[in-house]
């Protein structure tokens, strides 16, 4: 069986924004793809951690790291969030072996699962890496930061959609110890550099609920290597911005006042993230992939199912929790809006189109 | 995630190092290479048993800069339920085996100061792999070695060629004894501790760094227990009502994956924490080191990896 056959051939857009006149748009094909998180018609919470990279053939659950069609959009938009805030990416300087086992594992993973577009040739230490979609092709020695033009955690998640965080393991907890965030959902790398688990968890509602984080705390920190995990986490966004991050809320926060009965649908967005974990080999260090997807209600709704049970959803959300996730203001249009499209119909179980 | 990847290898090389102590290589199966890991981790190895697959831990020795091959060592107990005599009497090279992709209970801390390294007997093999580590680190660190005689000082010849600077021997035999309270009170604030070896020296240096005052994030141990040979047992599944005797020589664990269940497990040491189970009834004989003394003495849970029972029956919450 080859892995290659399962997992999606993107077709890549030109460039496409994120801010000021938002371009972003998702075809009939990414709509399809699109990893709606809700199984049923109501709301229920659950951590469903779930082993990672076994998927529906061409689902965004089949690679180990999803490219699709916004690949250029996302990292031109990944240049423009450092160049204006360098900061967005940092590692604290004991994690540079955590740095080459994360570039070893996106490039032998992108060279794996997308061998038209990414190619890895490893002469001992000495490695060639190929990325036809941005037109680079470098040379450099492994273990040898120097020959590279970033560190190599910067050189090689400039080139990967999503964000990442790097956790290292040390007293039996996980500590927050890099990352390259610039499509954050309203939290900030600099803020939480360093932290431990509890800490950088701390802004969840119901955290004195330890016996759950410390369940997953335990789980986490028996993950093994070549078995990643995977959950999915949503909330709302207005429009298609990937950056929401503390450090830029003077540019978003106003845009919850603009949406209207008549602009909701193209500027309320459902903002998806796929969030994978990894075992890094050699620092025994984890990282965390936060993959962000996001569609506009106009497009959520060209699926009959999903408009269905979207606003089955948002009607048995507990208030406490559109407040916490920053939507309550306007929840009442993604209401009205979505109720034209659910006429009571049963849907279909799982989270597939049908 | 709680059932490690099975690595296919086979055994390229059998060496007898001590009498009592072989060291095994095994390289890959399938012509690929062996995950890169940390210093420190452990492989699980399954031995094909006549009645049941042995399955024991073994820390990697071997250089983690090393791709094309493992090494363990293994000390034959006469003693145990027969895992290590498998190793050392029916496993020869040329033999395929399976073992789990590699895990890290006792890795380096990277924002050490100082590493003070002690090892008793078999309890150097992670150290070898840590020492290519820490030179590569250049970290500040000591190796200290202590054990009963030459007989017992498997590596002995190997570390004096490698690390003579780091590196500090007690051989009991001669009457040269590792005191760790003088060890362990000059040393500068930041160092961490790790120990590996019998019970005895682990508990006389863990105690002694506590008595001292060292915080408890910088003590590092690790010793996988060996489930002991018992009286046999019942054990009672609560969920789904199944009863199953327990043999003398077998552990829970064994016992219902012989049954066919898939109970999560990962170190099968009690170390890692992964077979915790809730008792429903029972008295426990706990022999794990994952629990706190305070759930040991509530007899509410247990790791069914290497604890039994001192009752004639257990409910598991299973
Ligand atoms: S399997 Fe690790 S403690 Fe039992």
């Amino acid at each position: 069986m080859s892995a290659q056959l399962q997992i999606n051939d993107p077709k890549i857009k030109p460039i496409e924004t994120f801010r000021d006149d938002f371009t972003y748009s998702n075809s009939p094909e990414a709509i399809r793809r699109f990893p709606f998180p809700f199984h049923e018609d109501k709301y229920m919470y659950s951590v469903n951690i779930e082993p990672h990279n076994v998927g529906p053939a061409g689902s965004v659950f089949a690679p180990a790291f999803d490219i699709d069609e916004h690949y250029l959009s996302e990292i031109e938009e990944r240049r423009r969030v450092l160049e204006e805030d360098p900061g967005r990416c940092a590692v604290l300087p004991h994690m540079m072996e955590a740095q080459w086992d994360t570039l070893e594992l996106l490039m032998t993973s992108l060279a794996r699962d997308y061998p038209q577009h990414f190619k890895l040739e490893r002469n001992g230490d000495r490695w060639t890496w190929e990325n036809r979609l941005l037109g680079i092709k470098d040379t450099f020695t492994f273990d040898d930061a120097s020959t590279l033009p970033y560190e190599p955690f910067e050189y090689i998640t400039r080139q990967v959609q999503g964000d990442f965080t790097l956790h290292g393991q040390r007293n039996n907890m996980l500590y927050m110890d890099g990352g390259m965030v610039t499509c954050q959902a309203d939290w900030s790398l600099q803020f939480d550099l360093g932290m431990d688990f509890y800490e950088w968890h701390g802004p969840v509602p119901k955290a004195h609920e330890m016996g759950i984080f410390e369940r997953a705390l335990k789980y986490l920190l028996n993950l093994q290597v070549g078995q990643p995990v995977r959950r999915l986490n949503w909330t709302m966004t207005v429009h298609p911005r990937m950056d929401t991050s503390p450090e830029n809320y003077h540019k978003w926060g106003i845009d919850r006042s603009q949406v209207t009965a008549d602009n909701v649908g193209e500027l309320a967005h459902l903002r998806v993230e796929l969030q994978s974990l990894f075992r890094l080999p050699r620092s025994n260090a984890i990282i965390f992939s936060i993959r962000c997807y996001l569609i506009s209600l106009n497009e959520l709704v060209t699926v009959p199912k999903w408009a269905r049970r979207f606003h089955r959803v948002h009607k048995s959300l507990p208030p406490e929790l559109a407040d916490y996730k920053g939507f309550s203001g306007y929840q009442p249009y993604v209401i009205d809006f979505l109720s034209q499209y659910d006429d009571g119909a049963p849907t279909s179980p799982g989270t597939q189109p049908d | 995630m709680s059932h490690p990847a099975h690595i296919p290898v086979r055994v390229a090389n059998v060496e007898t190092v001590t009498p009592f102590v072989k060291t095994f290589t095994f390289e890959p199966r399938n012509g690929a290479t062996l995950p890169r890991f940390s210093a420190g981790s452990h492989v699980v190895v399954t031995m094909p048993g006549d009645e049941r697959p042995y399955r024991n831990p073994y820390s990697l020795m071997s250089s983690p800069f090393e791709l094309d091959y493992y090494q363990v060592s293994v000390r034959r107990e006469d003693e145990g339920r027969g895992g290590s005599l498998y190793m050392h009497e029916r496993v020869s090279i040329g033999d395929e085996l399976d073992i789990s992709a590699p895990t890290n209970m006792f890795a380096l801390h990277p924002l050490a100061r100082r590493h003070l390294l002690i090892a008793g007997g078999i309890g150097i093999t992670p150290f070898l792999a840590q020492l290519h580590e820490l030179e590569r680190m250049q970290a500040d660190y000591q190796m200290h070695y202590a054990f009963r005689n030459q007989d017992n000082a498997a590596f002995h010849d190997y570390l004096q060629d490698h690390y003579s600077d780091h590196l500090h021997c007690y051989e009991s035999d001669n009457g040269v004894t590792l005191n760790p309270a003088r060890l362990l009170a000059d040393q500068p604030l930041g160092t961490h501790l790790y120990v590996c070896g019998p019970k005895g020296l682990l508990e006389a240096v863990t105690d002694t760094a506590r008595r001292l005052g060292w915080p408890e994030s910088c003590i590092h141990y690790e010793e996988f227990a060996a489930p002991p040979v018992g009286k046999p047992f019942t054990v009672e599944l609560a969920k789904s009502g199944r009863s199953l005797e327990v043999a003398g020589s077998a552990t829970v664990l064994e016992t219902l994956e012989q049954a066919g269940l898939e109970p999560n497990c990962l170190c099968r040491g009690g170390v890692c924490g992964e077979c915790e189970t809730v008792v429903l009834e029972g008295d426990i004989d706990h022999n794990d080191h994952f629990l706190s003394d305070e759930v040991k003495a509530s007899n509410e849970r247990m790791m069914i990896c290497v604890s039994r029972a001192r009752s004639e029956r257990l409910v598991l919450d299973l």
